[in-house]
């Protein structure tokens, strides 16, 4: 029998949409059983979104008050005793998946194939690389095979399931030299999630200030987007890093992108490939922003911005 | 104290890449070969380190074939103190690589290994965790501010949800994100010295290291291109074609 493992991410309280996203790549595979870990220090309700996830068999809970945050170097060896039995382990290509999934690899023995974008049997897929700009199709040798999902590829996997949810005590050995200090997230609290939202309006450094930032924020909240924006806008300190698209931030797949006063360098456009529709506002008619994007208007952002506002009115 | 960092030949950031029409690779004949970026701001990061009196030498580490040197050069010329090579011109995968980098850690006990946190070419995002894991040290992953104290890092590192703070006991791998730091210029005088700085050269055998098992890569070949779209000339214009796909109300 060749089951998958999906590590599921969550916060504690609520389980992360990319979760389900690896799911629906777990679905090609193609195997017998789809089970799902959940590593949490009191973890009722995010086993149980995550049995709700139609196509999955499993879900199993591992309750610890070291799980309270997410440290890699506590889940890693917890996840390893879980692994057992299992001929794939999946991860979304977060920024947990990318910190966990390869000390379990490594653990393993076995090479991790990054951000599969397509499954094209249960041990070749496809992945990008040079930000994008090249797909490899890549074959895993023999043994577990381990890869993170690149979760702009794949869409939500549907509710509606019941799986079993099965409590499960493991007595590993959990190292010290790792402490959780804070999180901090950087605000955008009560706006839609970057990484879920249907459309999003992104600023970047044509945006020309932090103070200036309150327009793009203003037209976001006027139509229900998330705020994303260019590295350089975040480098500048007018907003802050979560926000950042591209190919060290964010991929996402928005069926809107809106992007104001970016100019369209690789790393940024890695980012909103698989956006739905790309609006590209800047003043230079030679922006490369525009040969990507699917309505391209030349002008000045602040003005485009205020006549969108009253348009949409 | 030491601290090793790992410096990657990559295409240039700026180079825009070609697949090969026999989907064999990318072209990289004549195309400009530089320095990792994540990379280059370990290097930057490492010497803040010493500069600051928290270390005493940094040690900069390649694999790959010779020309790789050049790297090695750029980061002697910013200031590391010397270099090791591991020559090798097979496709050394991010598994390997942590092996590689476990066997020096033997030989040099380093407190800190930084690296950076993907390498542009492949953008796998593994080496630092690997060598964490099979060192059985912490991992302080894409950060964005270390501060040293005493036998402990306190790192911030850039995820998803803003920024999260590490405390790890030392030894442990740091892997560098984008605003960590900008590296330094290199000046003249610098490639100069460099050119009289110590390169050591391994084989994995010498190592002692053996290759993981690799992922095979079956082809390459070109993204889906987007369709190209239309400049549309007022902002009426752009709202009347979002609406008629149901994009805004
Ligand atoms: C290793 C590496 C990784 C990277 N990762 C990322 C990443 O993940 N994400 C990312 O975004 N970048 C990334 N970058 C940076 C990337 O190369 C670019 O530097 C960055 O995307 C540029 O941001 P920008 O478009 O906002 O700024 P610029 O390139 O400076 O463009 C600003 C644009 O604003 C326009 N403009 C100015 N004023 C106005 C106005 N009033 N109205 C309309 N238009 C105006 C200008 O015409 C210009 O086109 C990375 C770089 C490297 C080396």
């Amino acid at each position: 029998m060749s089951k998958v493992l999906v590590i599921a991410e969550h916060d504690g309280t609520t389980l992360n949409g990319s979760t389900a996203r690896a799911v629906s790549c777990a679905k090609e595979l193609g195997l017998d059983a789809i089970d799902i870990a959940v590593l949490a220090s009191d973890g009722c309700s995010v086993s149980e979104q995550a049995a709700a996830i139609s196509g999955v068999n499993t879900v199993i809970l591992v309750e610890n008050p070291a799980n309270e945050h997410a440290v890699s170097a506590l889940l890693a060896p917890q996840i390893e005793a879980l692994s057992d039995g299992y001929s794939h382990l999946l991860a979304p290509s977060t920024t947990f998946g990318k910190d966990l999934l390869p000390r379990i690899a490594a653990h393993l023995g076995a090479p991790q194939i990054s951000d599969i974008m397509r499954v094209e049997s249960a041990r070749v897929f496809d992945r990008p690389v040079y930000a994008g700009n090249a797909i490899i199709t890549v074959e895993a040798p023999e043994g577990i095979v381990i890869g993170t999902v690149r979760t702009a590829s794949y869409p939500v996997a549907e509710n509606g399931g019941s799986a079993t949810i099965e409590k499960r005590e493991l007595s590993v050995e959990l190292p010290s030299h790792t402490q959780f200090v804070e999180l901090s997230s950087g605000g955008g609290e009560g706006r839609p999630d970057l990484q879920a939202a249907a459309t999003v309006v992104s600023g970047g450094r044509g945006v020309g200030s932090e103070e200036n930032f309150s327009v793009i924020y203003g037209l976001a909240d006027k139509i229900g987007a998330a705020v994303g924006a260019s590295r350089a806008a975040v480098d500048a300190g007018f907003i802050p890093n979560d926000h950042q698209v591209g190919q060290t931030g964010k991929i996402i797949a928005p069926d809107l992108y809106m992007a104001f006063g970016i100019s369209g360098a690789i790393q940024h456009l890695a980012g909103i490939k698989d956006a739905g529709t790309i609006v590209a506002v800047n003043k230079d008619a030679d922006a490369p922003i525009f040969e990507v994007a699917d309505f391209g208007l030349v002008g000045d952002l602040f003005q485009v911005i205020e006549e969108l506002e009253a348009a949409l009115g | 104290m030491k601290i090793l960092v790992g410096v990657k030949r990559v295409v240039d950031y700026n180079v825009r890449i070609q697949v090969k029409p026999d989907g064999s690779g990318i072209a990289t004949n004549g195309v400009k070969m530089s320095m990792n970026p994540f990379d280059e701001i370990a290097i930057e990061e490492a010497l803040r380190i010493k500069e600051a009196g928290h270390a005493a030498e940094v040690i900069a580490v390649t694999m790959g074939p010779k020309v790789a040197q050049e790297q090695l050069r750029t980061a002697l010329a910013m200031g590391a103190d010397r270099a090791i090579h591991v020559e090798t011109d097979d496709d050394i995968q991010p598994l390997t690589a942590a092996r590689i980098f476990k066997a020096l850690c033997d030989k040099e006990s380093p407190k800190i290994v930084l690296l950076g946190k993907q390498a542009i070419d492949d953008d796998n995002s593994q080496t630092a965790q690997m060598l964490a894991a099979i060192s059985h040290w912490p991992q302080a992953t894409f950060a964005s501010s270390i501060t040293l104290d005493g036998d402990k890092a306190t790192v911030i590192r850039e995820v998803d949800a803003g920024l999260e703070t590490l405390s790890v006991d030392l030894p442990a791998i740091i892997s560098a994100d984008l605003r960590l730091n900008e590296p330094r210029y290199v000046k003249l005088p610098d490639i100069m010295k460099a050119k009289r700085k110590t390169i050591d050269t391994f084989t994995l055998d010498e190592l002692a290291v053996e290759p993981a098992p690799a992922i095979k890569i079956l082809k390459t070949s070109p993204p889906a291109k987007r369709q190209a779209g239309i400049k549309v000339e007022s902002v009426d214009e752009l709202v009347a074609a979002l609406k008629e796909k149901g994009l805004v109300k």
